[in-house]
């Protein structure tokens, strides 16, 4: 067994008087896709953005790589290796997939001392990326508008490996697309999780999560009911674990079995 | 994943070159020079627009759209508003005016220091957005009223008046107002009097000097901000960055991109073209007013407009908002020429700025695919 790469530990968020985590602990092991499951207002979204920097933990630990880390802001996250795809805020529709790809991190070329944007780089290094991905552009200069969501999605992932990430933290990549596009994003986390890369897969359809997930934790109401291997746990057993256990089995009864 | 680009070769068409083109953001700025140049050229040819002077004439109100059109495209591709360049033109003049004049700085001091402050207002402004979070919009017509104010107060309290002339004197032999009032190429007009390209005035002390007598250095600075406007926005990693903290400011950040400081700094910089705006004005016409540059902000953000960005950031060109400029300039002075009433050039003004936006708002549903 590999090192874990990330290890949250005991990690706490108060907002002021609402406990938004109430300690949770999770190792992320590199190569791996680990999902975490939760329903709306679990705590989800807080616990990704304590990892990518956003929220400074109330208390415990983040162990990057063996040593301690504390972020000060999500640029320290991502020159770390920790980036975040987030589902709306992926990408800009109205620029080029090219500018999207480099943003931020714009190649350039020096011109009689000044520098300027090396467009041909950055349209041949998007055009093979995305024939990788399996995502056929008319051209770089395509605006991302014309993408499907799911494409974006695959484009966002692509960037932030190709910019060196050994976490990828995906927030809810697949909850605003369809079947096929679903299949799409999920198959993009299964080439990148070959490369070594540690995927965080942040998701409440346990459906996608068993589709691509080495484990799985459920956080519900600010804490962690643990973390399952695959194999170990069932779907109906995350199902339920999200929803908070008895709940959802009288709901389930009143509709048949269909949730 | 194979099924997927399987899926995009057959749904995706293939983009005709007239969509392609249609894409491109100065298509408007460009139908629109194409359709005003052959207006007046069939209706006003001989009405002396295209006479050596008259071309200088329209040049030059197309120069000084240019210069604020420049900031205003960048700002708005930015996705911001300054309605504060007409106040900041008032002012900016103002100040080199009571400086000179008031207090008997050198020329050279006067403008440098204008620069400085009006550069630190419109920093402010930036700062102001985007610590607060607020519209540009609200935040800088503020800026517009409190601007307007001290351009008459400042004059009135010192002066005990709101027209400060005597600047063209104050000017003379001064290293730095040339390079805002002067002319070049003096020698290559006065050859093309002397050759007879040009007309060269028959009486008067001007005898034998050419109608003509130079490029005022207002084009060679609308020119060069255009240039300098352009390269920047497509050929840097900067201007990557300005179309990025337009187009989504949140995803933007997440990106890396350090927003925060590219607004700021397009505020700082139409703060900087209001000023060289404002010294080449009070340079030309030798003496400051309060009422200048009334409603520049207005027709700086039309020129823009016409000139194919979205008022909602994030795309744009500045070419286009040259050609944009060039319109206006070319007619408003059109009119003039072909003796109609001036009034309807705002009427003009109303119609392109409503087609503009609609031609705009129907191009980016093209980019984006909405529909």
């Amino acid at each position: 067994m590999t090192d874990p790469i990330i290890r949250m530990k005991g990690i706490e968020k108060h907002f002021g008087s609402v406990i938004a985590l109430a300690g949770v602990t999770v190792d992320f092991y590199p190569g791996e896709c680990h999902c975490l499951l939760g329903d709306n207002g679990a705590g989800k979204s807080t616990f990704i953005k304590t990892m990518s920097g956003v929220h400074k933990p109330t208390k415990g630990t983040i162990e990057f790589e063996g040593q301690a880390m504390n972020f000060a802001d999500p640029r320290d996250a991502i020159a770390a290796g920790i980036a975040t795809v987030y589902q709306d805020l992926a990408m800009i529709p109205l620029m080029s997939v090219s500018r999207n790809f480099f943003m931020g991190n714009e190649p350039t070329k020096k011109i009689a001392g000044i520098s300027f944007f090396d467009h041909e780089h950055a349209n041949e290094v998007t055009m093979s990326e995305m024939r990788a991905m399996g995502i056929n552009l008319r051209g770089p200069d395509q605006a991302v508008g014309t993408l499907s969501g799911g494409e974006r999605q695959t484009v966002a992932i692509a960037r932030a490996v190709h910019f060196g990430a050994k976490v990828l933290i995906l927030d809810e990549p697949t909850s605003a697309l369809g079947v096929r596009q679903t299949a799409n994003v999920l198959a993009t986390v299964d080439k990148v999780r070959k490369q070594g890369i540690a995927v965080v897969f942040i998701t409440h359809n346990v459906r996608h999560a068993m589709a691509v997930g080495d484990r799985f934790t459920v956080l519900n109401r600010g804490k962690t009911f643990g973390t399952a291997e695959r194999g170990e746990i069932t779907p109906e057993e995350l199902q339920d674990m999200m929803a908070g256990g008895e709940e959802l089995a009288t709901l389930e009864g009143s509709l048949g079995g269909t949730v | 994943m194979s099924d997927a680009s399987t899926n995009d070769d057959e749904r995706i068409k293939e983009m005709s070159g007239l969509r392609r083109a249609m894409i491109r953001p100065e298509l408007g700025g460009m139908v629109g020079t194409v359709a005003v140049f052959t207006f007046f050229l069939l209706f006003a040819f001989d009405s002396g627009m295209f006479s050596a002077q008259g071309v200088m004439n329209w040049s030059v109100v197309s120069a000084q759209f240019m210069i604020i059109a420049v900031g205003a495209c960048l700002l708005m591709i930015a996705g911001e508003f300054d309605l504060s360049v007409g106040s900041m033109i008032g002012f900016a003049g103002m100040m080199i005016a009571v400086f000179s004049i008031t207090l008997g700085w050198p020329m050279w001091m006067a403008i440098i220091v204008t620069f400085v402050i009006c550069i630190a207002f419109g920093a402010l402004n930036g700062f102001i957005v985007v610590r607060t979070g607020l519209p540009s919009f609200i935040v800088t017509l503020a800026t517009l009223f409190i601007l307007r104010g001290f351009t008459i107060f400042i004059p009135q309290t010192l002066e005990r008046k709101t027209i400060i002339g005597g600047l063209r004197e104050a000017a003379e032999g001064d290293w730095l107002a040339p390079i805002f009032g002067g002319k070049i190429l003096t020698g290559f007009f006065q050859w093309l009097g002397d050759m007879g390209v040009i007309g060269v005035f028959t009486r008067g002390n001007l005898e034998g000097k050419p109608v003509v007598d130079g490029i005022p250095m207002l084009i060679v600075w609308a020119l060069g901000l255009v240039v300098f406007g352009h390269i920047l926005l497509t050929r840097t990693r900067f201007g990557n960055w300005i179309f990025a903290a337009g187009g989504d400011a949140q995803a933007a950040r997440y990106a890396g991109v350090p927003v925060d400081r590219v607004k700021i700094m397009m505020f700082m910089f139409t703060a900087f073209v209001a000023t060289v705006f404002a010294v080449s004005q009070v340079m030309e016409f030798g003496s400051a007013g309060s009422d200048r540059g009334v409603l520049k902000e207005f027709e700086a953000i039309i020129a823009v407009v016409i000139g194919g960005a979205l008022l909602t950031g994030g795309y744009g060109s500045v070419v286009g908002a040259a050609l944009g400029a060039l319109i206006f300039g070319v007619v408003q002075q059109g009119l003039f020429f072909a003796n109609v009433e001036s009034s309807l050039f705002r009427v003009f003004l109303g119609v392109i700025l409503l087609f503009a936006v609609i031609l705009n708002t129907y191009i980016r549903r093209m980019i984006t695919g909405e529909r």
